[in-house]
């Protein structure tokens, strides 16, 4: 990869610890991409905020890091691990819990974020036009910027991402041009597919796709069956994006979704017969998915605890809006930056079982949380679960 | 060695899995060990192996856990990949592990428990 001499400069550590650092991220990723070159960037999207995953190491980087660097981009951040306004309520997270996690989110408000805390930041700010080059980190989020939102990204990793941040600038890869070789096709053959059913379409593109795929057989899916959909596909796998066709490209190679590969997906993420709780979001829940939820919950109670997370804007909008009146009237809790995967709110001495909508959230309970997964779509949660 | 992603010297024995890994998710970044039971080396450790899979999958912070791998004295001496992904090549930028990519043809050639050196400098593989 081509550097320009500020950068070489700044690769060489004439400009301090901290831009070596991020140019190192920029030249290895720029290596693995195939990258000729650094280009601007004009937002950034941060993983590596929840204690759970980052650790005791990352803690500790961060908070070096961020007494000489300074974000140069609009920068929004991942979730934590528990809703920040209510930490006194959360017993059984333990004190070096808290006090690394307030730590770690003091790290990136020096360096200048902004402290959305969620994995959803196309659900709160308004998307540049078209062709933007962003860097996001959070599957979900660079799958749906691609996709959906008309940006260009790489499907960047923590730390590619914040190199992006102190940097202002990413890796030229194949991803951020246009010319794609024709991807895969993915034929979705299941009928009437909820979003649970596009989660495990999601997971099962992610596991067979390259970096993006085509998917036929699909149309107008909601919001909440889009989301499902990243979220499945970033969990799995490296691709970055996918596009709905009416047509099958000749040339493109053809793999089937159906009722067989769904029922595989099915059984390597669903253990359980029912869940202790239950979990909503991940990725957290936009407005849209919030006022479903009011609606759908009219006069009807949970039978058991409801877990359901939302970006604190989208909280803040939706009590504006008295979408949270019907939610909170029938049990459900409304929690704010933070989300099913790797939360301490969630663990294996109080819970055996989770029930969920959510493929990304059922592939991290089961595998870093610790606990079985129940999974269901929202609709048959709400016929299952309240009175 | 078609691709040098992040250079260096290293040694150790080989630690191969044909599963793509999701260091998130899969790997115990305090002990170095496999926790997903899905994969052909669960409950293996990857500590000072030269672990080589195909490429890495999933949650963009994995490259934390990598760093963490490093931070705990647990990490691989060195990585190769059949393809170069974001999330294990930065993660190891930070941490200093040698990772490279190689053909088809040559990954498939290493062999699981085999001891070899890994130069990027002079480009060499040796058993």
């Amino acid at each position: 990869m081509d550097l320009t001499k500020e950068e070489q400069s700044a690769l060489n550590g004439e400009k301090g610890d901290a831009l070596q650092t991020a140019y190192r991220i920029l030249v290895a990723t720029g290596e693995a991409t195939n990258a000729e070159k650094l280009i601007p960037i004009n937002w950034a999207h941060l993983s590596g905020v929840n204690y759970n995953t980052i650790g005791d190491s990352g803690e500790e980087f961060l908070r070096t890091i961020s007494h000489e660097a300074k974000v140069k981009v609009k920068t929004t951040v991942n979730p934590m691990g528990f809703d920040f306004d209510h930490i006194s309520e959360f017993n059984h997270i333990d004190d070096e819990f808290i006090q690394k996690q307030k730590s770690i989110r003091n790290s990136y408000v020096r360096m200048g974020v902004e402290p959305t805390f969620s994995c959803t930041p196309y659900d709160i700010f308004d998307l540049p036009e078209k062709n933007t080059q962003v860097s996001f980190a959070e599957s979900n989020a660079a799958i749906f910027a691609n996709s959906l939102g008309g940006l260009k990204t790489n499907k960047e990793s923590a730390f590619s991402a914040l190199a992006s941040a102190i940097t202002g600038k990413s890796p030229y890869s194949d991803l951020r041009k246009d010319d794609i070789i024709t991807p895969m096709t993915i034929r979705m053959k299941l009928d009437n597919p909820n979003e649970l059913d596009f989660g495990m379409l999601g997971f099962f593109a992610g596991k067979v796709g390259d970096t993006s795929v085509n998917i036929s057989g699909v149309s107008q899916p909601n919001r909440r069956s889009c989301k499902a959909l990243c979220g499945g596909m970033g969990t799995s796998g490296t691709c970055a994006k996918f596009q709905f066709v009416d047509n099958e490209d000749e040339k493109s190679e053809k793999v089937d979704f159906g009722k067989e590969e769904m029922n595989e997906v099915y059984d390597e993420l669903n253990t359980a017969e029912k869940g202790d709780l239950i979990t909503l979001g991940s990725p957290q829940l936009g407005l849209e998915e919030l006022s479903d939820l009011s609606k759908m919950l009219k006069g009807k109670s949970f039978q058991k605890r409801c877990m359901i997370f939302c970006s604190r804007a989208v909280q803040e909008q939706a009590r504006s809006l008295d979408y949270t009146n019907e939610i909170e009237r029938s049990g459900g809790e409304i929690l704010s930056d933070c989300c099913t995967c790797l939360t301490p709110l969630i663990d294996t001495n109080e819970t055996d079982a989770v029930t969920t909508n959510s493929i990304k959230g059922a592939y991290y309970l089961k595998n870093s949380t610790g606990v079985d997964v129940n999974l269901k779509p929202l609709s048959k949660i709400i016929e299952d679960e309240t009175r | 060695m078609t691709k040098i992603i992040v250079p260096g010297r290293a040694s150790g024995i080989v630690l191969k899995t044909t599963n793509p890994i999701n260091f998130l998710g899969a790997v115990d970044k305090k002990t170095g060990v496999i926790h997903d039971q899905k994969y052909d080396i669960y409950k293996k450790s990857i500590q000072n192996s030269v672990l080589v899979f195909p490429y890495g999958v999933g949650s963009s912070v994995g490259a934390y856990t990598i760093y963490s791998l490093k931070s705990n004295n647990v990490a691989p001496a060195a990585m190769i990949c059949k393809k170069a992904d974001l999330t294990v090549a930065s993660g190891c930028a930070l941490a200093d592990i040698p990772m490279i990519v190689l053909c088809d043809e040559e990954f498939n050639t290493i062999e699981n428990g085999q001891q070899i050196q890994i130069d990027t400098e002079s480009e060499k593989i040796l058993n």
